[in-house]
């Protein structure tokens, strides 16, 4: 993880003349984005040191800036110079790149490796290629972790809606998807009528409404760290975040927290490769997007991070954590114990209605 | 230098007074222990004796105050622990200088002898307050200076801490800072950016300084505005404009690009502090050198250079903080290889919890006090240089 | 001095009339002070305001719909809008060709983005039309307005087209209205439902935030001035480290620390918990609400009211106080009529910047503002990265920069950009 001024400079070099590389030739820089902390640590250590002992001459530079991913790749193809080789996105964010031509597609299975068993790359990914243009690392849910000393266990996700039986405040995220969807389920509505209802101006009031039961005892949040630090100061009995923060929270911190399962909110993570590429760029892209998404290596990351691997063949080969030596199996969202009732949110509805729902919510919010 | 003559006070006085502070002080460690009431008369009562021994002590002033503070020092440990001990003994310390401070009659030696008691009082209530507004202004360091060296990864003051316990301290984020490779190459951006942006925004900005104070410039409240507006526009404005612009022109994501941007931020300082020192520049000066044959460069290096340095410095130093601090910009104009030092802190916050950025605050502020004693120090010297001795 | 009779025009040493001479050296002294600015003002100009004028221009900009569908928009042109039915063949016989150029070019679904922002779901009709207008054949596929249909309802919409007519021109007021919480209606612009309108509230509350921020600074800044200017000035020089060393301290860590300390389980309400003055369960409710936020920015402004009351409140005499009290004058007096109207200018010049720059602050209340103390940089912020709806963006943030420079105006007015200083 050395990106030193030298390399830099010499990525910099690289970038302004990229013709110096004859053309068949892989590219000896490669700028990964990721969203940093203990996610981009994993993805160096199962990823991009193994690829780098097999590539001695090569530079790995890592760019943490996955949050601003779209709008930054935006501007860099309006620009015409595109400085980044792969690109670490959740699966709304892929969608959208790919919509906008800003995405390379990619061809599942000749571009990336089959499973052992010889079963193809689309086949062992499954419905989690979403999108042409991305390529799922890891399956992450948004859930809840709660104080086990402060509350009781409670069992149903709509005990963050009971303030009287889990009296104290609760955190969420700044944003109206999940948070929408969770208060309709608790309101009542079925699972699978949860969109038609959100389509419906009502049911945006309805959600609002029963938001509203609990404004005063919500500390809205909109970085992943916020809720595990805020559970730990006490600060609040209940939040939620992305499930690898609780477990290192809980696991590695030794926090008195428990994780709520119901209602989790699957999403994806994976890889997007910027459109428009030079051709020793794209080939040393490939090359690392071959080999990080097979099977044995994103099994691999699951000893670092407590996200499930998006491959069906790399799930009986997630071991014990690197460091503490707990089996990594049970705290995976996928695991069936945990994944009893799941929240899959819709893409393509959101796609559509985010720019309005948001306005909405933030003007509830600020209301 | 006494203003007014040191005379005894009274030992009413001083029992009065110091009863009236402890009665206070008594209130707060009252309402602790549950009762408010109690706490006043017994903390009145216990300084009223105090005070009223003291002025006939005066001669024994040290022991008195030795005694003082052992004495509140075990009283408070017995209530509370180690951490209320240490709470008592600075009470102690604080109460035995303040009756001798009242008893002596010290406190008017530097007040004009003409004050009234009302003066007097409301001369030293005004104080307290400064001094509430100082803690109030250093209260973040006092803060993370402490947190930086918690044992856990939170931003917790953590039992173990608040006991005053050795395993609730530890060295490892300092020790995270020193060998983690981001940290360390985020420390060498900075350190490699903003002292070229500072060189830019000081090149140019001097030079605009001075052909800003001769006497005829036309245009001049215009220019002055645009040179001062980095500083007036909103930075995410600033950002996003820099941002869509640098990228069309191939200087996002470029060490150069992040250099101007920071450049352009930290003129209006150079500006305006040098415009500030140019304000007091005696013109007669430069003549008087162009009389003696000097021609205009030998000038400007050996008169007018050396007067106006500390204001030139003092502007790097605001510029060079601006780039050092600097997140909003460099998140947008800067990439991977340009990732400075409040970029990691950024994502620090964001997306892990990590007290090393407190470590990092910590090891910040240590070198602004270096800076601060150094401009300081600059400033006396050229008030020494242009004859004026601070008083 | 001669005692000359001359009447004619005073000449120079060199035989040229004086005033002549004069002008001449008046001119080379204007060029010279221009030249020695012109680097500066070059670079500003190149790095910094043409950027932000850049920037702006996208607050009107709409090229892209008449770009991606230049067809379309000229067959579109005739159709009533008032009609209430979808225009007629020719205009989507227009639109596929339109959509198969943009659809191999993947330009269709920006061209969906952008309307999205105007009509929530034209997004996903642009992405589904475009998925199939790959394969069309625009001469012999018609008719196409069966296709358009087939593929979703909404394509027969008129609400649909009437969005596409309207935001058809290459520049368009349409971010502006939105900036203001309105947008065009059928006839002209009209307010949003009361559930949507946010960007007034926030720009009041921003205006209202920074006026109580200021005002927080004047009171605490007030007597910290006053005593660095009156105290001998080593041990005022000692003080003036305390008031710049937050100033040079991250203000990510500032931020940071005030959390710490604010909190519920925070430094200042566990003392109060312990002093037995707030009961455990009331503990103050002091972050995440305007109240933190106004704290932390006062705390993070504070040396900007410092200085520049500090270096107004130095040239004032303190004699003229003493004098005003010997003739008689309570300390009240000598001060309110004497003392205080000398420092109104410092006041200003503090007020006026703190003013300015808290308007335009963003991380600090996105880290400590919770719902109620977001600023209207916050909106821009998210319009910028999350949203992507830069020409919002950019209209929020040429309103807001109207705001600052008005007030950057009226400061240069009152008190004069020089009389800025810092430490």
């Amino acid at each position: 993880m050395k990106f030193s001024k030298f390399s830099a400079l010499a990525a910099t070099t690289a970038l302004c003349a990229p013709m110096a590389y004859a053309d068949g030739h892989m590219s000896n820089e490669l700028t990964l984005v990721s969203w940093g902390g203990a996610y981009q640590s994993s993805q160096h250590k199962a990823y991009v040191e193994p690829y780098l002992a097999m590539n001695p001459g090569l530079k790995v530079i890592w760019d943490e800036s996955s949050a601003e991913a779209v709008a930054k790749l935006r501007a860099m193809n309006e620009a015409g110079n595109v400085t980044w080789d792969l690109v670490d996105a959740v699966a709304s964010d892929s969608m959208r790149l790919c919509d906008e031509g800003l995405a390379e597609e990619i061809d599942h299975d000749n571009d990336l490796a089959a499973a052992p068993d010889g079963t193809s790359a689309s086949d062992d990914f499954g419905a989690l290629l979403v999108s042409d243009c991305f390529v799922p690392q890891i399956v992450y849910s948004t859930t809840f972790g709660y104080r086990t000393d402060l509350i009781d266990k409670p069992d149903s996700v709509c005990a963050i809606f009971d303030l009287d039986k889990y009296p104290g405040k609760r955190s969420l995220q700044k944003r109206p998807i999940d948070n929408m969807e969770w208060a309709l389920y608790c309101d009542g509505v079925a699972k699978d009528d949860i969109y038609d209802t959100l389509s419906t101006p009502e049911g945006v009031d309805k959600a609002l409404a029963k938001l509203d039961t609990i404004k005063d005892s919500v500390v809205w949040w909109s970085a992943g760290a916020e809720t595990p630090q805020l559970l730990a100061d006490g600060e609040v009995v209940m939040g939620s975040t992305y499930n690898g923060r609780l477990f290192s929270a809980i696991a590695e911190q030794n926090q008195p927290i428990g994780m709520l399962w119901d209602m989790q909110s699957f999403d994806l993570d994976g890889w997007v490769m910027p459109a428009g590429l030079p051709e020793d760029r794209k080939a040393r892209a490939m090359d690392f997007l071959k080999f990080a998404t097979d099977t044995q290596r994103l099994a691999d990351q699951a000893k670092y991070i407590s996200y499930g691997p998006a491959r069906a063949s790399s799930a009986p080969l997630v071991g014990k954590h690197a460091e503490l030596g707990i089996d990594m199996a049970p705290h995976m969202p996928t695991d069936p114990a945990n994944a009893g009732n799941v929240h899959v949110y819709d893409y393509e509805w959101w796609a559509d209605n985010r720019d309005d729902l948001d306005g909405k919510f933030q003007a509830w919010l600020a209301k | 230098m006494a203003l007014t003559p040191v005379k005894k006070q009274t030992p009413t006085f001083t029992a009065s007074v110091s009863a009236a502070a402890g009665a206070f002080a008594g209130l707060f460690v009252g309402t602790a222990q549950g009762s408010g009431l109690l706490g006043i008369v017994v903390g009145a009562l216990l300084m009223a004796i105090l005070g009223f021994v003291s002025t006939g002590l005066i001669e024994k002033e040290k022991i008195v105050r030795a005694v003082v503070l052992v004495a509140c020092g075990i009283a408070g440990f017995a209530i509370g622990g180690l951490p209320a001990g240490i709470i008592g003994a600075l009470f102690g310390l604080f109460f035995g200088w303040f009756v001798f401070w009242l008893a002596t009659g010290r406190y008017r030696s530097r007040l004009a002898p003409y004050l009234t008691s009302g003066q007097v009082l409301w001369h030293f209530t005004f104080r307290v307050i400064c001094g509430v507004i100082f803690v109030f202004l250093i209260t973040p360091i006092l803060v993370v200076m402490p947190l930086s060296f918690n044992a856990q990864d939170f931003f917790t003051f953590t039992p173990e801490m608040l006991r005053f316990e050795a395993e609730g301290y530890s060295l490892k984020h300092y020790r995270d800072f020193f060998t983690s490779d981001q940290w360390q190459s985020a420390l060498r951006n900075s350190l490699t950016i903003a002292p070229m942006a500072t060189v830019l925004s000081v090149g140019f900005g001097t030079l605009a300084a001075i052909g800003l104070s001769q006497p005829h410039v036309p245009f001049r409240r215009a220019i002055m505005a645009i040179l001062i507006s980095p500083m007036i526009v909103p930075l995410i404005i600033s950002a996003a404009g820099m941002y869509f612009f640098y990228s069309r022109i191939g200087l996002q994501g470029t060490y150069f690009g992040v250099v101007l941007a920071h450049a352009a931020l930290g003129i209006p300082f150079v500006i305006i502090t040098v415009t500030a020192t140019l304000v007091g520049f005696d013109r007669s000066l430069t003549r008087a050198a162009a009389n003696m044959g000097a021609d205009p460069v030998t000038t400007f290096f050996k008169v007018q250079m050396p007067l106006i340095l500390p204001g030139v410095i003092s502007g790097g130093l605001f510029a060079f903080i601006t780039s050092f601090d600097e997140v909003v910009v460099v998140l947008f104009v800067g990439s991977a290889g340009q990732k400075t030092l409040p970029w990691q802190m950024f994502t620090g916050l964001r997306e892990q919890i990590s007290p090393t950025i407190l470590a990092v605050a910590t090891i910040l502020v240590v070198i602004s006090i270096c800076l601060l004693t150094t401009v300081e120090m600059l400033r006396r010297r050229s008030e020494r240089l242009r004859g004026i001795t601070p008083t | 001095m001669s005692d000359t009779t001359n009447s004619g025009p005073v000449l120079a040493a060199d035989g040229t009339p004086l005033k002549r001479s004069l002008a001449r050296a008046l001119r080379m002294q204007k060029i010279r002070a221009l030249m020695l600015i012109a680097p500066l003002l070059l670079f500003v100009l190149l790095t910094f305001i043409l950027p932000i004028a850049d920037m702006l221009f996208r607050s009107v900009e709409n090229q892209i719909v008449s770009e991606t569908l230049p067809r379309t928009v000229v067959a579109l042109a005739d159709w009533d809008s008032e009609s209430g039915e979808a225009p007629d063949e020719e205009v989507f016989t227009a639109l596929a060709e339109d959509m198969k150029i943009a659809a191999e070019a993947k330009l269709h679904t920006r061209v969906g983005s952008r309307l999205n922002y105007e009509n929530p779901g034209i997004s996903s009709l642009f992405r589904k039309a475009g998925r199939k207008a790959k394969k069309w054949d625009i001469e012999n596929d018609g008719p196409f307005k069966e296709k358009f249909l087939d593929i979703h309802k909404n394509w027969g919409s008129p609400d649909v087209w009437r969005t596409i007519q309207v935001y058809s021109p290459k520049l368009t007021n349409g971010y502006f209205l939105n900036a203001a919480d309105m947008k065009k209606g059928a006839d002209g612009a009209e307010w949003r439902p009361e559930n949507e309108q946010i960007y007034w509230t926030l720009f009041i509350r921003t205006l209202i935030m920074s006026l109580a921020i200021t005002t927080s600074c004047i009171i605490l800044g007030y007597p910290v001035a006053w005593i660095l200017a009156n105290l001998p000035s080593r041990s005022a020089n000692l003080l003036m480290i305390l008031v710049l060393l937050p100033f040079w301290t991250s203000l990510l860590v500032r931020t940071s620390a005030w959390k710490v300390m604010l909190q519920q389980q925070g430094v200042i309400n566990e003392t109060l918990v312990w002093l037995g003055l707030v009961a455990d369960d009331a503990r103050l409710v002091m972050i995440n609400n305007q109240f933190g936020t106004i704290v932390a920015m006062t705390h993070i402004l504070l040396p900007f009211m410092i200085l520049p009351m500090y270096s107004v409140m130095q040239t004032i005499n303190p004699t003229y106080l003493r004098a005003a009290k010997s003739l008689g004058a309570t300390n009240w007096t000598s001060f309110w009529r004497v003392y205080f109207p000398q420092s109104v200018p410092g006041i200003g010049a503090g007020s006026i910047l703190v003013f300015i720059l808290s308007i335009g602050y963003y991380i600090t209340p996105e880290l400590v503002g919770g719902t109620k103390g977001v600023f209207i940089s916050n909106r821009i912020a998210f319009h910028i990265s999350s949203s992507l709806n830069w020409g919002l963006a950019a209209a929020l943030g040429t309103i807001l920069l109207v705001v600052v420079l008005g007030l950057y105006w009226a400061y240069d007015k009152i008190v004069g950009i020089d009389n800025v200083k810092l430490g």
